[in-house]
């Protein structure tokens, strides 16, 4: 049994903990993006490459791309709710908030893969040029993220089934939303500097 | 071998160091007797320019550095523990002015040297012509590095040679570099003016001036492949009519070079002989150039349109 | 079939050239030979739970320490190599390299160099030194430390797999400019092992960046602000800010490098639209602020020698700190005077020539300051300080000639020659290697509990001195005469080869140097009773890491101290503030799994390398599935109650006295062990150690 000395010392030593990885959390995110902004500075500058084939302006939808930004961005609400619904320990509402994000993210990769398919289909894949090799990756790498994120999320549920809405559990979750905003975030770069610029 | 502390040895390493530098400068200053230091020996009108430009450079940053090296190691010597009339002060007080002094002294160095070199870069820019230094009239060589040997294409002239380029002195000499097939390489005269990268897709120019005859070595100062090492030619300046003499004795040669001997050429060969050919095809650069600059269909209004680039083909490419 | 399992490994894979050959037997048998004397003396499981698993960055440290000393010997080795090559192959000789080989060979040493020797040694004193100079017991991540030590590992192990299987490494240069490197001009293996090599270990370096920023910036002791924090600390964090800057930069281009190569995208090709002069700018992004983070813990380092052995504090500490920060900031803006001669233009290239020029500001600010420390200071002529006093001169030259080269018209002469490698060489050289062997020497006392012998230092100094001024001047007057970098081969007229071998003299004299200074730790291990360090505090120390023990124990100190000033142990000795007490602590638990999530990344790579998908998608998998076994363990502190931390330090205390009373009653002759002393010491106990059969007794039970 800790005496309430001990416990005020482990939960002082908890706070200090937290937040320190929430700092480290933070000083990663950067680091991803600066990532992104090497593969966006690449796609600027190769993105007129097309070699004669289609250009941006072309092949994108926009519909599609404001379905895939409604998307995310109504995920990161969800999210948000989850996290209230974390700090409150309600655990049914936890799952049943990051479950609707799981969804949505779901939604999304299922929308990106449907246009990458077409684009193979009609013979235009990640070799054919500068532009379609910079507009695969970037967007690509993005879709890889979220992909990671929904594995992250999944995983956390679980254990959020099975071992009830802890401390430790708390912060995965709290430092799991950070990362989903900060997808969400590039994402609106992705639809203004790809999507949006093509039509510019 | 040292058995007690003896004062006076204690300066003995500073004169090792001494004797030690010393003895190696006169050791560098006897094998350099007979050498040609490229760098100091310009035999071109850049070439000068930029080694007045070091010079000065050097001079300006001595200034500051001989004295501030003298004091690091005269206080290092003066202040050591052994030196009882030196004084101490632990407590590390400096004066007002020591803090303002250490950044303003390198703050003035600094803007001094940003004053000789923004001039010295716009007046010595590659692409510049050298019409102000000669009124002669100007040669064009265009220049294809290949792997691994230089194609000199002279289109007045309709001649062409590979790993050896003539050109008259006090004449403005304008280099079209590019490459076809090859990494980058960057062509370097040493003796007439700094290098300038040739690079597939692109066309760089520089504009050079020999003032002296004579036979300059020239290699490619980027590494490109296994053959890198014997990818070296000769730059023969001579007078308007040597020059002439030249270009007539090849106009007449027997070798020709049409697109099916430049793709003979274009197949990689290592430490390539010296050749000669008239030239039979005209326009083979710019359709070097076109090969690769396919690459670079832009729709209008790009980003990032670089003005300060090098001039290019006529193809649109607008950015690094 | 054969395909899909093994990928493109085929037979003409395994070695069968003479080097591979002699290459690959050397590792072989080094390794059986370690692997045969740790099983003799049953080491295994000490190894594996006392050392390979741990998290103390006290032992990670130690770990980078030896691994980056055996990459400085491979690198050095290459060096000589070099050397030899460029000594004798003139006219008719093509030496005893090809081309092609000896450009690999210059390539994995500038690699080598670079990333597995000149980054280990500093991530080892940032691991060591700093928790212990701002009062913390470990890193803030355990977990990430031990995992970016290993993705190191694995870094090194990929460089070095090239002699087992492929036979070739990258022969493009260090930073494997593109389309050279692109699969065009570069078929074969050799440019994979380089892109997996440095993408892995530069992984582990972005992780460790993260984790001593989140160190420095989160666990200092009460007190200590950001102005009172050691030098060396601020150079450590300085450098760690931008790495976490430009590491990403780094993977990301490698990434794409490697998607041009094994997906055959266009990033960076000459047809289909790839920009190769896109690639040029990206790697340089990253390499030239790369130096800059070897160089400034350097300079922390040499700011806490200055400061010790002259007996004062820094002269203007603000500025000292101002000038890192300048460093540090304009070393992100400089990167295109790399590359002045590919043709950007006179506005361009004169604006990154201003930003070149602007960091030499903050750099002199930074010499101005040593220079006040040692003005009225009473300087002790340590090895440090020597290294130190060895340092500027050598540094003066690189900055100076690297002044020259930032100003674009001279550059265009200069790019490219031997005048260039010489620059960088007087810099990394004189700058970050001196600071580290600096700093290891300082720092030995508190590492090792006894400090290093004086007398083979002083020699291993003057060896290095020597030989660099034999190396390296003659390399910038063959840069003034027109000779370009990287020549495996050239011509007598030239009158480049009395210069060359000069170089090699210089080279030979620098390995002795370096064998010295291995002697020089082996003589003092010999001495070790004699120059035992008893306080903790061997030099007088200035700064919080020198007010615990030599060595410290695990958990660094048994109550973190409360600061107040600068040179937090200093003023605590001067006030009298020193006394022990104990409570409660919380440590880490050791971990396997930055071991196991490295093998998976090697075993990753290694598949990239020779396109076996399988192992790849597989080797992903597990990783990932690492990663969530570990981060969703909740168990991996423990504490441990302060009686007990009394009983440990009770201990040791008795322990420390024992030792101090040996030392008082060894012989105490003035001066240390000189060089033939130590070759007769070894003789003869080697000689006993044969006759007896010592080796029985040192198994461990």
């Amino acid at each position: 049994m800790e005496t309430s000395i001990e416990k005020s010392h482990h939960e002082a030593h908890e706070a200090a903990a937290n937040d320190r990885v929430m700092f480290g959390f933070w000083v990663y995110l950067m680091t991803d993006l600066l990532m992104f902004a090497i593969l966006f500075a690449v796609y600027t500058v190769l993105h007129g490459n097309t070699m004669g084939g289609p250009a941006g302006r072309d092949i994108f939808s926009m519909q599609l791309a404001l379905l895939e930004t409604l998307l995310l961005l109504t995920s990161s609400f969800t999210v948000g709710l989850g996290m209230i619904a974390a700090r409150r320990g309600s655990k049914s509402h936890v799952l049943a908030w990051f479950g609707l994000t799981f969804v949505l993210g779901l939604a999304f990769l299922a929308l990106e893969m449907k246009e990458f398919a077409e684009f193979i289909h009609e013979g235009h894949t990640m070799q054919s040029n500068a532009f379609f090799s910079s507009f695969f990756t970037l967007v690509g790498t993005h879709g890889l993220h979220i992909t990671s994120g929904l594995l992250w999320m999944g995983v956390t549920l679980i254990y959020v089934i099975k071992r009830g809405l802890n401390a430790p559990l708390l912060r995965k979750l709290a430092l799991l939303s950070l990362f989903w905003h900060f997808l969400d975030i590039v994402w609106i770069f992705i639809f203004t500097i790809v999507y949006m610029g093509a039509f510019v | 071998m040292k058995k007690h502390k003896n004062p006076a040895r204690e300066s003995r390493p500073i004169w090792y160091i001494a004797l030690g530098l010393l003895g190696l400068g006169l050791l560098i200053a006897y094998l350099l007797r007979d050498a040609d230091v490229a760098l100091l020996n310009p035999k071109g009108y850049i070439a000068q320019q930029q080694l007045n430009l070091m010079l000065v450079s050097l001079v300006i940053m001595l200034v500051i550095a001989v004295p501030a090296l003298f004091l690091f190691y005269f206080f290092a010597w003066k202040y050591r523990e052994t030196n009882e009339k030196a004084t101490y002060d632990p407590t590390g007080r400096q004066s007002k002015y020591f803090v303002f002094g250490i950044w303003a002294f390198p703050i003035i160095i600094a803007i001094v040297l940003a004053g000789v070199m923004w001039p010295a870069t716009q007046k010595l820019e590659p692409t510049d012509n050298l019409a102000y230094v000669s009124d002669a009239e100007p040669v064009t060589i265009q220049v294809v590095a290949m792997r691994w040997k230089w194609l000199f294409i002279y289109p007045e002239q309709n001649i062409a040679s590979v790993n050896f380029v003539q050109i008259p002195t006090n004449t403005p000499v304008k280099f079209e570099l590019t490459a076809d097939e090859s990494p980058m390489s960057s062509f370097w005269i040493p003796h007439l003016s700094g290098q300038l990268y040739a690079m597939t897709g692109h066309a760089n120019h520089l504009n050079i001036l020999a003032d002296t005859p004579g036979d300059y070595p020239g290699s490619s100062a980027e590494i490109n492949g296994a053959g890198f090492a014997g990818m070296k030619f000769i730059a023969r300046a001579g007078s308007q009519a040597d020059f002439d003499r030249w270009v007539h004795d090849v106009q007449v040669a027997t070798a020709e070079l049409d697109s099916t001997q430049y793709q003979k050429l274009l197949k990689p060969t290592e430490n390539h002989p010296a050749e000669f050919y008239a030239l039979t095809e005209s326009g083979l650069y710019d359709k070097v150039l076109m090969k690769y600059s396919g690459s670079h269909e832009h729709s209008a209004g790009e980003p990032g349109e670089n003005k300060d680039a090098h001039s290019m083909s006529e193809k649109p490419k607008g950015h690094e | 079939m054969k395909e899909f399992l093994i990928g493109r490994l085929d037979t003409n894979a395994l070695p069968h050239d003479i080097f591979m050959i002699l290459g690959s037997l050397s590792f072989i048998f080094l390794g059986l030979g370690i692997v045969a004397i740790i099983t003799y003396l049953r080491r295994w499981k000490w190894l594996w739970n006392e050392w390979l698993t741990s998290v103390d960055p006290k032992k990670i440290g130690i770990m980078y320490f030896i691994a980056g000393g055996f990459m400085l010997a491979r690198g050095g080795l290459d060096a000589l190599m070099v050397w030899l090559q460029q000594a004798i192959s003139v006219d008719g000789s093509q030496g005893y390299l090809s081309a092609d080989h000896f450009q690999q060979i210059f390539t994995a040493h500038g690699n080598i160099m670079v990333f597995f020797v000149a980054m280990a040694f500093i991530f080892g004193l940032i691991n060591y030194i700093v928790p212990l100079q701002i009062g913390a017991r470990d890193l803030a991540s355990p977990f990430l430390n031990t995992l970016g030590f290993w993705l190191y590992i694995a870094g090194v192990l990929m460089v070095n797999m090239f002699f087992f299987a492929g036979g070739e490494y990258a022969a493009t240069g260090w930073l494997a400019v593109a389309p050279l490197s692109g699969i065009e001009f570069s078929p074969y293996v050799g440019v994979d092992y380089w892109i997996w090599s440095l993408q892995i270990s530069g992984i582990g370096t972005t992780l460790g960046a993260i984790n001593f920023i989140m160190t420095i910036l989160k666990m200092r002791a009460p007190g200590m602000t950001l102005w009172k924090m050691p030098l060396f600390t601020w150079g450590s964090l300085l450098s760690m800010i931008m790495a976490v800057t430009v590491f990403p930069l780094l993977t990301a281009t490698l990434f794409l490098l490697f998607f041009d190569r094994y997906f055959g995208t266009h990033f960076f090709t000459t047809t289909l639209g790839g920009d190769p002069m896109l690639y040029t700018n990206l790697i340089w992004m990253w390499g030239h602020p790369e130096v800059y983070i070897l160089v400034i813990p350097a300079y922390g380092v040499f700011s806490e020698i200055v400061s010790t052995f002259s007996r004062k504090p820094i002269a203007s500490y603000r500025s000292n700190v101002l000038g890192m920060i300048g460093v540090a900031a304009f070393a992100l803006s400089v990167w295109l005077h790399h590359f002045f001669t590919m043709g950007a233009g006179a506005n361009v290239n004169g604006f990154f020539g201003i930003m070149t020029i602007a960091i030499a500001i903050p750099t002199t600010v930074l010499v101005f300051s040593w220079i006040a420390t040692m003005y009225k200071g009473r300087i002790r002529f340590t090895t440090p300080m020597l290294w130190f006093l060895g340092f500027l001169g050598i540094f003066a030259l690189g900055g100076i000639s690297g002044v020259m080269l930032g100003f674009p018209p001279a550059d265009f002469q200069l790019h490219n020659s031997l005048f260039l490698v010489a620059h960088f060489h007087s810099n990394v050289i004189g700058g970050v290697l001196f600071g580290i062997f600096a700093g290891l020497n300082f720092w030995f006392p508190k590492i090792a509990g006894f400090r290093l012998n004086e007398k083979i230092g002083r020699y291993a100094f003057w060896c290095w001195i020597i030989g660099f001024c034999l190396s390296f001047i003659p390399m910038y007057i063959l840069g003034i005469m027109g000779a370009t970098r990287r020549l495996d081969h050239y011509d007598s007229s030239t009158g480049w080869q009395p210069f060359y071998i000069m170089m090699l003299v210089g080279g030979i004299v620098i390995a002795i140097g370096v064998a010295l200074q291995v002697v020089q730790i082996i003589a003092s291990a010999i001495e070790k009773n004699r120059l035992r360090d008893t306080t903790g505090d061997p030099w007088d120390g200035r700064s919080l890491e020198w007010a615990s023990a030599s060595p410290p124990p695990f958990y660094n100190f048994t109550v973190i101290p409360t600061v107040t000033t600068r040179d937090a142990h200093y003023e605590a000795k001067r006030q009298g503030l020193l006394k022990p007490a104990y409570e409660d602590i919380t440590m880490p638990r050791n971990t396997a799994a930055g071991i196991y999530i490295s093998i998976f990344a090697f075993l990753a790579g290694f598949a990239f390398v020779w396109h076996i998908n399988w192992l790849a998608i597989v080797s992903i998998i597990a990783i990932i599935v690492c990663v969530i076994v570990r981060t969703f363990n909740d168990d991996t502190e423990y504490t441990i109650p302060a009686a007990e931390i009394e009983k440990l330090e009770v201990a040791r205390l008795k322990k420390d006295t024992a030792a101090a009373a040996r030392t008082a009653k060894v012989a105490h002759p003035d001066e240390d062990m000189g060089l033939w002393q130590f070759i007769k010491i070894v003789a003869i106990w080697a000689l006993d150690v044969i006759k007896h059969k010592r080796w029985q007794t040192w198994k461990h039970q």
